[in-house]
């Protein structure tokens, strides 16, 4: 008789959402083990202590470190929520828009420029306001929405600046007026198991910046463009942020890979935690 | 009471039943950001400040 799979939750902070998953866990009985980032190496030609994990979740706060992890981990071979290759794309904003595109997924206008005085130009011809936003970065953090030029020239300057090499990397993304909120979807491999309008008078409705949460009814459309989306950028668990344009309808602004879900699962009454884990083990035991 | 104490401004922080290692807690007294190293004994230390890349 096979054993049963052994797991491995890769974590900074127990948050909410790492005390749900775990408890989860716990329920069902799952042979895990908590790993704290912080805490742990990777001996990249002696991967043996890690090969007694069936399949790891990767719940780390910071992107870079979450990364390396499931390139290695994926290198010796270890399947991972999510994989190398999915956080790597998630987790940098061209990357994202750069596969939406590719499978022709519907977006908001992206342009990338290098310089301050192309970046500028751009603007230019995208047409104010436009939102300024880094590569990588979460939370709604140093997002900058610019409505004249002399805020395009001072933002740009600034980042130029003071800023490392990366934040000379201008992506810079149309201004919608959303109707007050936007969506977030949760995709697990080929579902889309619910969704919440992130409510806000700011236009920055990032739950981490005070958006409220409401139930979303999932409509097929809805469901459609959320697993396109996860599948360009290669599926997992995720989560998907839309916004409803006036005239262009849903448009996919970004794909989670890590997500936070303690405002949703409360709100639409789904276990969300316990589906990661049965994902996980469904990944373990290679059945996804 | 199982407590801890601030290090920053030396509070005693008391740990919720429920609470887990690696949680973060809010100092009742000076308001910084804690993270629970230990339940018994109750230890906190200040928690790491977010970074640039931390995220979803």
């Amino acid at each position: 008789m096979p054993r049963p799979p052994r797991i491995g939750v890769l974590y900074s902070r127990v948050r909410v959402e790492e005390k749900w998953i775990f408890a989860a866990m716990e329920r069902r009985g799952v042979d895990y083990e908590r790993l704290d980032d912080r805490r742990v190496y990777f001996d990249v030609d002696h991967p043996e202590p890690w090969l007694q994990f069936d399949a790891i979740l990767e719940r780390s706060l910071s992107y870079t470190d979450g990364l390396c992890a499931l390139r290695v981990l994926n290198a010796w071979g270890i399947p991972t929520v999510n994989t190398a290759g999915v956080a790597e794309t998630c987790g940098d904003k061209l990357a994202t828009s750069a596969a939406l595109r590719q499978a022709q997924v519907p977006q908001p206008r992206a342009v990338l420029a290098f310089t301050r005085e192309s970046a500028l130009q751009a603007i230019e011809a995208l047409g104010y306001p436009v939102v300024l936003k880094p590569v990588v970065g979460s939370w709604g953090r140093l997002l900058a929405k610019i409505n004249d030029r002399d805020a395009a020239e001072a933002v740009l300057e600034h980042k130029a600046t003071l800023g490392s090499v990366k934040d000379s990397v201008f992506y810079i993304q149309e201004y919608i007026a959303k109707p007050g909120r936007d969506i977030r979807a949760f995709v697990m491999g080929d579902r889309v198991i619910t969704a919440i309008y992130r409510v806000s008078e700011h236009w920055i409705t990032n739950t981490a910046r005070g958006a409220a949460g409401e139930v979303c009814p999932v409509t097929p459309l809805l469901e459609s463009m959320c697993l396109a989306a996860a599948d360009a950028v290669g599926g997992g668990v995720l989560a998907i942020d839309l916004i409803e344009h006036p005239e262009r309808g849903l448009l996919v602004n970004e794909v989670n890979h890590t997500m936070e879900f303690h405002t949703t699962q409360p709100i639409c009454g789904i276990d969300i935690a316990d589906l990661i884990a049965q994902y996980v083990l469904a990944v373990s035991r290679g059945r996804v | 009471m199982n407590n801890g104490t601030c290090p920053e401004c030396a509070a005693d922080v008391p740990l919720a039943s429920g609470v887990e290692v690696g949680e973060i807690l809010v100092c009742p007294e000076c308001g910084v950001d804690l993270e629970v190293t230990g339940l018994d004994p109750a230890t906190v230390v200040l928690a790491p400040m977010e970074e640039e890349d931390w995220g979803e």
